[in-house]
Protein backbone atom coordinates (compact mmCIF):
# COMPACT_ATOMS: atom_id res chain seq x y z
CA UNK A 1 0.00 0.00 0.00
CA UNK A 2 2.55 2.55 1.11
CA UNK A 3 4.90 3.73 3.76
CA UNK A 4 2.72 3.96 6.88
CA UNK A 5 5.21 4.87 9.60
CA UNK A 6 8.62 6.54 9.89
CA UNK A 7 10.63 7.00 13.05
CA UNK A 8 14.14 7.06 14.44
CA UNK A 9 15.70 5.71 17.58
CA UNK A 10 19.08 5.21 19.21
CA UNK A 11 20.54 1.72 19.28
CA UNK A 12 23.58 1.92 21.57
CA UNK A 13 24.21 -1.36 23.42
CA UNK A 14 24.49 0.46 26.75
CA UNK A 15 20.77 1.31 26.56
CA UNK A 16 20.05 -2.26 27.65
CA UNK A 17 23.47 -3.62 28.64
CA UNK A 18 24.22 -0.87 31.17
CA UNK A 19 20.60 -0.01 32.00
CA UNK A 20 21.22 -0.32 35.74
CA UNK A 21 24.00 2.26 35.67
CA UNK A 22 21.89 5.21 34.45
CA UNK A 23 19.82 7.33 36.78
CA UNK A 24 16.43 5.74 37.24
CA UNK A 25 14.56 8.92 36.26
CA UNK A 26 16.54 9.43 33.05
CA UNK A 27 16.29 5.82 32.01
CA UNK A 28 12.55 5.71 32.66
CA UNK A 29 11.94 8.89 30.68
CA UNK A 30 13.84 7.51 27.69
CA UNK A 31 12.17 4.11 27.94
CA UNK A 32 8.80 5.91 28.03
CA UNK A 33 9.73 7.65 24.78
CA UNK A 34 10.54 4.28 23.24
CA UNK A 35 7.26 2.86 24.53
CA UNK A 36 5.40 5.73 22.87
CA UNK A 37 7.25 4.93 19.66
CA UNK A 38 6.27 1.27 20.01
CA UNK A 39 2.60 2.16 20.42
CA UNK A 40 2.68 4.45 17.38
CA UNK A 41 4.41 1.80 15.29
CA UNK A 42 1.85 -0.81 16.31
CA UNK A 43 -1.03 1.59 15.62
CA UNK A 44 0.23 1.99 12.04
CA UNK A 45 -0.53 -1.76 11.55
CA UNK A 46 2.53 -2.51 9.43
CA UNK A 47 2.77 -5.75 7.48
CA UNK A 48 6.55 -5.40 7.66
CA UNK A 49 9.00 -3.10 9.41
CA UNK A 50 12.22 -2.04 7.74
CA UNK A 51 14.84 -1.58 10.46
CA UNK A 52 17.50 0.59 8.89
CA UNK A 53 20.60 0.31 11.02
CA UNK A 54 24.26 1.12 10.88
CA UNK A 55 25.70 -2.31 11.36
CA UNK A 56 28.91 -2.80 13.32
CA UNK A 57 30.88 -5.61 11.69
CA UNK A 58 28.40 -8.31 12.62
CA UNK A 59 27.77 -9.29 8.99
CA UNK A 60 29.60 -6.88 6.76
CA UNK A 61 33.35 -6.54 6.90
CA UNK A 62 36.14 -4.85 5.00
CA UNK A 63 36.60 -7.91 2.77
CA UNK A 64 33.48 -6.88 0.85
CA UNK A 65 31.68 -3.90 2.31
CA UNK A 66 28.39 -2.78 0.77
CA UNK A 67 27.45 0.88 1.09
CA UNK A 68 23.80 -0.23 1.29
CA UNK A 69 22.33 -3.62 2.04
CA UNK A 70 18.87 -5.01 2.58
CA UNK A 71 17.61 -8.38 3.77
CA UNK A 72 15.35 -10.82 1.95
CA UNK A 73 15.86 -13.82 4.22
CA UNK A 74 13.23 -16.19 5.60
CA UNK A 75 14.37 -15.48 9.13
CA UNK A 76 17.12 -13.85 11.13
CA UNK A 77 18.50 -14.26 14.59
CA UNK A 78 20.10 -12.13 17.21
CA UNK A 79 21.69 -10.74 19.17
CA UNK A 80 25.07 -11.75 17.82
CA UNK A 81 26.52 -10.31 21.03
CA UNK A 82 26.47 -12.33 24.24
CA UNK A 83 22.82 -11.98 25.39
CA UNK A 84 24.08 -11.59 28.97
CA UNK A 85 26.29 -8.71 27.91
CA UNK A 86 23.57 -6.96 25.91
CA UNK A 87 20.85 -8.10 28.32
CA UNK A 88 18.57 -8.95 25.44
CA UNK A 89 17.47 -12.56 25.09
CA UNK A 90 18.14 -14.45 21.89
CA UNK A 91 15.30 -14.53 19.36
CA UNK A 92 14.55 -15.76 15.87
CA UNK A 93 12.92 -13.01 13.82
CA UNK A 94 10.51 -13.55 10.94
CA UNK A 95 11.68 -12.08 7.64
CA UNK A 96 9.79 -11.16 4.47
CA UNK A 97 11.60 -12.82 1.56
CA UNK A 98 9.02 -12.04 -1.11
CA UNK A 99 8.35 -8.44 -0.08
CA UNK A 100 12.05 -7.86 0.53
CA UNK A 101 12.86 -9.08 -2.96
CA UNK A 102 10.27 -6.76 -4.54
CA UNK A 103 11.48 -3.76 -2.53
CA UNK A 104 15.08 -4.43 -3.42
CA UNK A 105 14.24 -4.83 -7.11
CA UNK A 106 12.53 -1.45 -7.08
CA UNK A 107 15.27 0.29 -5.08
CA UNK A 108 17.84 -0.98 -7.58
CA UNK A 109 16.26 1.30 -10.18
CA UNK A 110 18.18 4.15 -8.57
CA UNK A 111 20.43 2.82 -5.79
CA UNK A 112 22.79 -0.15 -6.02
CA UNK A 113 21.73 -1.84 -2.80
CA UNK A 114 23.28 -5.20 -1.94
CA UNK A 115 20.91 -7.94 -0.87
CA UNK A 116 21.39 -10.56 1.83
CA UNK A 117 19.47 -13.75 2.62
CA UNK A 118 21.47 -14.19 5.80
CA UNK A 119 21.76 -11.55 8.48
CA UNK A 120 22.54 -11.82 12.15
CA UNK A 121 21.24 -8.92 14.14
CA UNK A 122 23.60 -6.98 16.36
CA UNK A 123 22.62 -4.24 18.80
CA UNK A 124 21.86 -1.88 15.91
CA UNK A 125 18.71 -3.90 15.21
CA UNK A 126 18.22 -5.79 18.49
CA UNK A 127 18.10 -2.81 20.87
CA UNK A 128 15.33 -1.12 18.82
CA UNK A 129 13.46 -4.43 18.40
CA UNK A 130 13.69 -5.14 22.11
CA UNK A 131 11.64 -1.99 22.77
CA UNK A 132 9.53 -1.70 19.60
CA UNK A 133 8.61 -5.36 19.21
CA UNK A 134 9.00 -6.84 22.70
CA UNK A 135 6.92 -9.92 21.90
CA UNK A 136 8.66 -10.65 18.61
CA UNK A 137 5.47 -10.53 16.56
CA UNK A 138 6.55 -8.28 13.72
CA UNK A 139 7.90 -9.13 10.30
CA UNK A 140 11.27 -7.50 9.83
CA UNK A 141 13.29 -6.41 6.82
CA UNK A 142 16.77 -5.37 7.93
CA UNK A 143 18.64 -2.71 6.01
CA UNK A 144 22.09 -1.30 6.54
CA UNK A 145 24.20 1.68 5.65
CA UNK A 146 27.95 1.36 6.13
CA UNK A 147 28.77 4.02 8.72
CA UNK A 148 31.78 2.22 10.22
CA UNK A 149 34.47 1.45 7.67
CA UNK A 150 35.44 4.37 5.41
CA UNK A 151 35.19 5.22 2.58
CA UNK A 152 31.56 5.88 3.46
CA UNK A 153 28.67 6.61 1.17
CA UNK A 154 28.08 10.38 0.72
CA UNK A 155 25.12 11.92 2.54
CA UNK A 156 23.35 12.80 -0.69
CA UNK A 157 23.34 9.09 -1.56
CA UNK A 158 21.82 8.30 1.83
CA UNK A 159 19.10 10.76 0.84
CA UNK A 160 18.68 8.99 -2.52
CA UNK A 161 18.41 5.67 -0.67
CA UNK A 162 15.55 7.08 1.39
CA UNK A 163 13.77 8.30 -1.73
CA UNK A 164 14.20 4.85 -3.27
CA UNK A 165 12.85 3.11 -0.15
CA UNK A 166 9.80 5.38 -0.28
CA UNK A 167 9.18 4.75 -3.95
CA UNK A 168 9.53 0.99 -3.45
CA UNK A 169 7.25 1.00 -0.39
CA UNK A 170 4.59 2.99 -2.21
CA UNK A 171 4.69 0.51 -5.10
CA UNK A 172 4.06 -2.49 -2.82
CA UNK A 173 0.54 -3.54 -1.73
CA UNK A 174 1.73 -4.10 1.85
CA UNK A 175 1.77 -1.57 4.69
CA UNK A 176 5.42 -0.80 5.41
CA UNK A 177 7.04 0.93 8.37
CA UNK A 178 10.56 2.35 8.48
CA UNK A 179 12.64 2.80 11.61
CA UNK A 180 16.07 4.39 11.26
CA UNK A 181 18.45 3.51 14.09
CA UNK A 182 21.75 5.08 15.01
CA UNK A 183 23.41 7.68 17.09
CA UNK A 184 24.03 11.37 16.62
CA UNK A 185 27.31 12.57 18.18
CA UNK A 186 29.05 9.76 20.04
CA UNK A 187 32.41 8.06 20.46
CA UNK A 188 31.26 4.51 21.16
CA UNK A 189 33.46 1.69 22.40
CA UNK A 190 36.49 3.97 22.78
CA UNK A 191 37.97 5.62 25.89
CA UNK A 192 35.90 8.64 24.85
CA UNK A 193 32.73 6.60 25.32
CA UNK A 194 30.17 8.79 27.07
CA UNK A 195 31.27 11.99 25.37
CA UNK A 196 28.22 13.60 23.73
CA UNK A 197 28.08 16.93 21.91
CA UNK A 198 24.60 17.95 22.95
CA UNK A 199 24.58 21.26 21.05
CA UNK A 200 25.56 19.46 17.85
CA UNK A 201 22.90 16.82 18.43
CA UNK A 202 20.19 19.39 19.00
CA UNK A 203 21.23 21.28 15.89
CA UNK A 204 21.13 18.09 13.84
CA UNK A 205 17.73 17.10 15.25
CA UNK A 206 16.42 20.57 14.44
CA UNK A 207 17.52 20.19 10.82
CA UNK A 208 16.04 16.70 10.80
CA UNK A 209 12.69 17.77 12.31
CA UNK A 210 12.39 20.59 9.78
CA UNK A 211 13.32 18.01 7.12
CA UNK A 212 15.74 20.56 5.78
CA UNK A 213 17.50 18.53 3.12
CA UNK A 214 20.19 21.08 2.28
CA UNK A 215 21.06 21.63 5.93
CA UNK A 216 21.25 17.89 6.63
CA UNK A 217 23.39 17.19 3.59
CA UNK A 218 25.77 20.07 4.27
CA UNK A 219 27.82 18.25 6.93
CA UNK A 220 31.18 17.02 5.71
CA UNK A 221 32.58 13.81 7.22
CA UNK A 222 35.59 15.83 8.43
CA UNK A 223 33.30 18.15 10.39
CA UNK A 224 31.21 15.27 11.67
CA UNK A 225 34.28 13.39 12.88
CA UNK A 226 35.64 16.49 14.59
CA UNK A 227 32.39 17.54 16.28
CA UNK A 228 30.46 14.30 16.59
CA UNK A 229 33.04 11.51 16.57
CA UNK A 230 33.12 8.41 14.41
CA UNK A 231 29.70 7.55 15.82
CA UNK A 232 28.34 10.69 14.19
CA UNK A 233 28.66 9.03 10.79
CA UNK A 234 25.45 7.21 11.71
CA UNK A 235 23.39 10.35 10.96
CA UNK A 236 23.05 8.65 7.58
CA UNK A 237 20.27 6.38 8.80
CA UNK A 238 18.32 9.36 10.16
CA UNK A 239 18.82 11.29 6.91
CA UNK A 240 17.61 8.32 4.87
CA UNK A 241 14.52 8.10 7.08
CA UNK A 242 13.81 11.80 6.56
CA UNK A 243 14.10 11.41 2.79
CA UNK A 244 11.67 8.48 2.85
CA UNK A 245 9.10 10.18 5.09
CA UNK A 246 9.18 13.62 3.49
CA UNK A 247 7.29 15.45 6.26
CA UNK A 248 8.18 17.19 9.49
CA UNK A 249 9.66 15.34 12.40
CA UNK A 250 8.56 15.33 16.01
CA UNK A 251 11.29 14.59 18.56
CA UNK A 252 9.55 12.84 21.44
CA UNK A 253 12.68 12.32 23.49
CA UNK A 254 16.25 13.54 23.35
CA UNK A 255 18.61 13.56 26.29
CA UNK A 256 22.31 12.77 26.61
CA UNK A 257 22.78 9.73 28.85
CA UNK A 258 26.57 9.33 29.08
CA UNK A 259 26.60 5.80 30.51
CA UNK A 260 24.54 4.75 27.46
CA UNK A 261 27.23 6.48 25.36
CA UNK A 262 24.79 8.40 23.18
CA UNK A 263 22.27 11.23 23.13
CA UNK A 264 19.20 9.06 23.48
CA UNK A 265 16.58 9.77 20.87
CA UNK A 266 13.05 8.74 19.97
CA UNK A 267 11.28 10.59 17.19
CA UNK A 268 8.65 10.16 14.51
CA UNK A 269 8.21 11.84 11.17
CA UNK A 270 5.10 12.65 9.25
CA UNK A 271 4.74 10.89 5.92
CA UNK A 272 4.07 13.34 3.14
CA UNK B 1 51.29 -3.58 10.63
CA UNK B 2 48.51 -5.92 9.52
CA UNK B 3 45.50 -4.27 11.06
CA UNK B 4 43.18 -5.74 8.47
CA UNK B 5 44.26 -9.30 9.28
CA UNK B 6 44.09 -8.67 13.01
CA UNK B 7 40.63 -7.14 12.68
CA UNK B 8 39.46 -10.05 10.57
CA UNK B 9 40.56 -12.54 13.21
CA UNK B 10 38.57 -10.69 15.87
CA UNK B 11 35.59 -10.27 13.52
CA UNK B 12 35.53 -14.05 13.02
CA UNK B 13 35.88 -14.68 16.73
CA UNK B 14 32.92 -12.40 17.48
CA UNK B 15 30.69 -14.28 15.03
CA UNK B 16 31.73 -17.89 15.43
CA UNK B 17 30.95 -19.84 18.63
CA UNK B 18 33.32 -22.66 17.57
CA UNK B 19 36.18 -20.21 17.22
CA UNK B 20 35.26 -18.82 20.65
CA UNK B 21 35.56 -22.31 22.14
CA UNK B 22 38.95 -22.74 20.47
CA UNK B 23 40.02 -19.33 21.74
CA UNK B 24 39.28 -20.31 25.32
CA UNK B 25 41.26 -23.57 25.07
CA UNK B 26 43.95 -23.24 22.39
CA UNK B 27 43.99 -19.64 21.15
CA UNK B 28 47.26 -19.98 19.22
CA UNK B 29 45.66 -22.41 16.77
CA UNK B 30 43.43 -19.57 15.54
CA UNK B 31 46.46 -17.61 14.39
CA UNK B 32 47.38 -19.94 11.55
CA UNK B 33 44.96 -18.31 9.11
CA UNK B 34 46.12 -14.75 9.73
CA UNK B 35 49.32 -12.99 8.81
CA UNK B 36 50.11 -11.01 11.95
CA UNK B 37 53.16 -9.24 13.30
CA UNK B 38 54.71 -10.59 16.49
CA UNK B 39 53.32 -7.62 18.43
CA UNK B 40 49.81 -8.30 17.13
CA UNK B 41 50.11 -12.03 17.98
CA UNK B 42 51.21 -11.23 21.50
CA UNK B 43 48.51 -8.61 21.98
CA UNK B 44 45.90 -11.17 20.93
CA UNK B 45 47.26 -14.09 22.95
CA UNK B 46 47.77 -12.02 26.09
CA UNK B 47 44.28 -10.49 25.68
CA UNK B 48 45.81 -7.03 25.83
CA UNK B 49 42.78 -5.03 24.71
CA UNK B 50 44.62 -1.80 25.46
CA UNK B 51 47.36 -2.63 22.98
CA UNK B 52 44.82 -3.90 20.43
CA UNK B 53 43.17 -0.49 20.68
CA UNK B 54 46.52 1.24 20.12
CA UNK B 55 47.11 -1.00 17.09
CA UNK B 56 43.93 0.42 15.61
CA UNK B 57 41.29 -2.27 16.13
CA UNK B 58 37.83 -0.72 15.76
CA UNK B 59 35.97 -0.57 19.07
CA UNK B 60 32.91 -2.16 17.50
CA UNK B 61 35.01 -5.31 17.15
CA UNK B 62 37.18 -4.87 20.21
CA UNK B 63 34.43 -4.38 22.81
CA UNK B 64 33.07 -7.85 22.04
CA UNK B 65 36.52 -9.41 22.30
CA UNK B 66 36.86 -7.69 25.69
CA UNK B 67 33.51 -9.14 26.77
CA UNK B 68 34.61 -12.60 25.60
CA UNK B 69 37.71 -12.21 27.75
CA UNK B 70 35.47 -11.38 30.73
CA UNK B 71 36.63 -7.77 30.91
CA UNK B 72 33.91 -5.63 32.43
CA UNK B 73 32.89 -2.38 30.65
CA UNK B 74 34.57 0.19 32.88
CA UNK B 75 37.69 -1.96 33.02
CA UNK B 76 37.68 -2.13 29.21
CA UNK B 77 37.62 1.67 28.99
CA UNK B 78 40.32 1.99 31.66
CA UNK B 79 42.61 -0.47 29.87
CA UNK B 80 42.44 1.66 26.73
CA UNK B 81 43.26 4.81 28.72
CA UNK B 82 46.15 3.05 30.41
CA UNK B 83 47.43 1.81 27.06
CA UNK B 84 47.63 5.38 25.73
CA UNK B 85 49.98 6.16 28.63
CA UNK B 86 51.98 2.98 28.15
CA UNK B 87 52.24 2.74 24.36
CA UNK B 88 51.42 6.24 23.11
CA UNK B 89 48.67 7.33 20.72
CA UNK B 90 46.57 5.06 18.51
CA UNK B 91 48.72 4.10 15.52
CA UNK B 92 46.15 3.25 12.84
CA UNK B 93 42.46 3.01 12.10
CA UNK B 94 39.85 5.70 12.72
CA UNK B 95 39.65 5.72 16.52
CA UNK B 96 42.19 8.26 17.71
CA UNK B 97 41.41 9.28 21.26
CA UNK B 98 39.93 12.77 21.76
CA UNK B 99 39.93 13.10 25.55
CA UNK B 100 42.76 12.91 28.07
CA UNK B 101 43.78 9.49 29.41
CA UNK B 102 43.22 10.88 32.91
CA UNK B 103 39.64 11.87 32.13
CA UNK B 104 36.88 9.42 32.89
CA UNK B 105 34.03 10.50 30.60
CA UNK B 106 31.45 7.94 31.71
CA UNK B 107 32.10 4.53 33.20
FE1 LIG C 1 25.90 2.27 16.04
Amino acid sequence: MSLVFAGITSHAPGITGRADRASEAQKNAFYAGLERLRAALEASRPDAVIILAAEHFANFFMNNMPAYAMGMGEEYDGPIEDPEWLRIPHRVVKGAPDLGRRLIANILQTVDVAYAEEWRFDHGVMVPLHFLDPNNRMTIIPANINCQGPPLTPLHRAWAFGKAIRRAADAAPERIALVGTGGISHWPATPDSGRINEAWDREFLDRWARNDKDAMLSYTDEETYRDAGQGGFEIRTFITTAAAAGGKGDVWYYEPIPIFAVGCTAAVMEIV
Amino acid sequence: MSLYQLSKLLFRLNRDPQAQAVFLSKPETLLADYNLTEEERQAFLSRDVGLLYILGVNGQILMHFAALCGIEWSDYLQRMRDAIKQYGPVRAGIYAMTTSPDEKVAG
